[in-house]
């Protein structure tokens, strides 16, 4: 069923605000999302009604309030398809979850000389951390290309995956919108030995996430894209894989037992969540993926991909003089829209845009490596989510005129 | 527009934007090169800096980047005002720009009173440089303004060590 745009808007407050006494066309739901009304009430609710630390106290406000916290995670598990709870931490961030892999797989797998090939469309949290890895450890970093038409360039895969330990690439570019078929990818590095690991920053809150189907190793993925709060993200991996691995930060929680000779690590996935974690942003983003899961992810890619279409058809018709980054077919792509006026910066196009009270992104997008490639130092970038309705493409439009109206050389 | 946006976009600043002085390279050496990022979007430029060692002078700017109206516009001008001064007023120019942008060097952001800026900007002509004042109502594009003053400070300081 199409989703009721206009109903959902009313379930978040921060749509209905005015910017310079015009209603906010908030078009950057990449960089982060905005929050419905049962987040907000039901972080509300439990810092007002039932508000305690978890896992320790065996009191009643301690007992629901780790229920609670714990009950998130399982929806998270469910969310994404994962075969148990267990298997996903709460971290910070989708960058934290990253940080997380290279810090203790990375440090307790990878030695000098080992290769990690990422791809040209990385955004930042996805390459520094294995740039610090290769100064600490050496080992080598192997970049897979992009295409003319900002897809992935495939041809020399098997190359590049030939003797590497890990695939580390993202799902859906926050740059060009581009989908990668990570299937396929997971199988190519498993062939190789290698294991992979996606950064679904920009896939989970769009598409219906499967790290089963996807046979993925590792997943990093942040709440504050998805409708929930920010602080707060998951690390998924395969249970194995995280018995495996040496704990990340050291502290309360994340013990069995400490001696003064020494300690014993919890059980997954606590094992990896020390000192007390962000409780009521879990909370809040439980209520986030009941929100998305009640409007159903099918049905969310649907209204994305036919308001990309719409969006992608109208910029091209109208401005001639425009390059669009990024796929144009809207059947292989998320509703992130880099685009780019022959001779006038981003942040002056955003500038005029905000005139108009409409909210696009400008500048690198956190992935210099991908602005290199393609040339330019920064773009403007309009994203798309479910609250988002053709009529404020047509405004995005309307604005983007008035703008080139102004810098035309 | 509204009235904000024609000041921040005045008619000298859209020309220094449109068509920018001292755009090129210089030789290295005997100038150098100094390059500066704003990390927030992503500009670069290159100052290229030729010190008269004898006169203690700017004998030759040029500049290379990529960069928003503002920031073109602000280098574009600020070449323009360096070329010929001594190093002594430059620096006192480099100083008095970023009184205009209100930024006070010596004090914790928000803790200045303005006496200190006033100290900066006194008897400093500062010419079509003024146009930029209106950057200070947005204060995310100041970086953009002062990218190029702040590498051609590094660039000050770089020339000086090599001339020793
Ligand atoms: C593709 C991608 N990966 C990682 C991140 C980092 O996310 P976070 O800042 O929530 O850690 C982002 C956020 O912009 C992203 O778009």
């Amino acid at each position: 069923m199409a989703l009721d745009v206009d109903k959902i808007r009313l379930d978040f407050p921060a749509l209905t605000r005015q910017i310079h006494g015009q209603e906010i066309v908030y078009l950057d739901s990449a960089a982060s999302s905005q929050k419905p009304e049962s987040v907000l009430q039901a972080m509300d609710a439990a810092y007002r009604t039932s508000y305690a630390n978890v896992h320790r106290g065996v009191y009643q406000t301690a007992e629901e309030t780790t229920a609670a916290f714990e009950a998130s995670r399982a929806k998270v598990a469910r969310f994404i398809n994962a075969r148990s709870a267990s298997e996903v931490v709460f971290v910070r961030n989708a960058t934290e979850a990253i940080n997380l892999v290279a810090y203790s797989w990375g440090r307790a797998n990878l030695k000098q000389g080992d290769v990690v090939v990422l791809s040209l469309m990385e955004h930042h949290a996805n390459i520094v951390p294995w740039h610090m890895l290769a100064e600490e450890r050496g080992i080598e970093l192997r970049w897979i290309g992009i295409t003319d038409d900002f897809r992935l360039d495939l041809t020399n895969l098997d190359e590049l995956l030939s003797g590497a330990r890990l695939l580390a690439i993202s799902a859906m570019s926050n740059v060009l919108g581009t989908i990668n078929e990570i299937r396929p990818l997971a199988d190519a590095a498993h062939d190789h030995d290698a294991l992979i690991l996606v950064d679904a920053c920009q896939y989970v809150p769009h598409l219906a996430t499967d790290v089963r189907a996807w046979d993925a190793d590792f997943v990093a993925f942040s709440a504050h894209k998805m409708l929930g709060p920010s602080g707060i993200g998951g690390l998924w991996a395969r249970a194995e894989l995280l018995e495996g691995m040496p704990p990340f930060l050291g502290g309360g929680e994340m013990i069995r037992d400490v001696r003064q000779d020494g300690f014993t690590t919890n059980d997954l996935p606590w094992k990896f969540e020390a000192g007390t974690p962000a409780i009521v942003e879990a909370i809040g983003w439980g209520a986030a993926i009941d929100y998305l899961a009640n409007l159903g992810m099918a049905d969310v890619r649907d209204h994305e991909e036919r308001l990309t279409r719409y969006a992608l058809d109208a910029l091209i018709q109208n401005f001639p003089t425009m390059t669009i980054y990024g796929p144009q077919d809207a059947s292989i792509r998320g509703g992130a829209i880099s685009f780019l006026f022959d001779g006038i910066h981003a942040h002056d196009i955003s500038q005029v845009l905000d005139e108009r009270a409409v909210c696009v992104r400008a500048g690198h997008h956190c992935a210099k490596p991908l602005m290199r490639h393609i040339g330019v130092p920064a773009t403007s970038r309009a994203s798309l989510y479910i609250y988002n309705t053709e009529s404020e493409v047509d405004t995005l439009i309307e604005a983007l005129a008035k703008a080139e109206d102004f810098f035309r050389i | 527009m509204s009235s904000n946006l024609e000041d921040l976009y005045r008619e000298v600043i859209l020309d220094h934007y449109r068509s920018p002085r001292n755009r090129g390279e210089l030789p290295v050496p005997p100038a150098t090169k100094t390059e500066g990022f704003n990390p927030l979007c992503g500009d670069e430029v290159a100052v290229y800096l030729e010190i008269d060692s004898a006169t203690d002078t700017v004998r030759d700017i040029k500049i290379e980047g990529q960069g928003c109206s503002i920031s073109q516009a602000s280098t574009s001008m600020m070449s323009a005002a360096v070329k010929g001064k001594t190093v002594d007023g430059a620096r006192q120019l480099i100083r008095a720009f970023k009184a205009l942008m209100s930024i006070h060097e010596h004090k914790l952001e928000g803790e200045g009173d303005g006496s200190d800026l006033a100290a900066d900007l006194e008897g400093v002509r500062l010419g079509d440089l003024e146009a930029l004042q209106g950057v200070v109502k947005f204060p995310v594009r100041i970086k953009c303004a002062t990218l190029a003053w702040n590498t051609l400070q590094q660039g000050l300081d770089e020339a000086g060590d090599s001339s020793i």
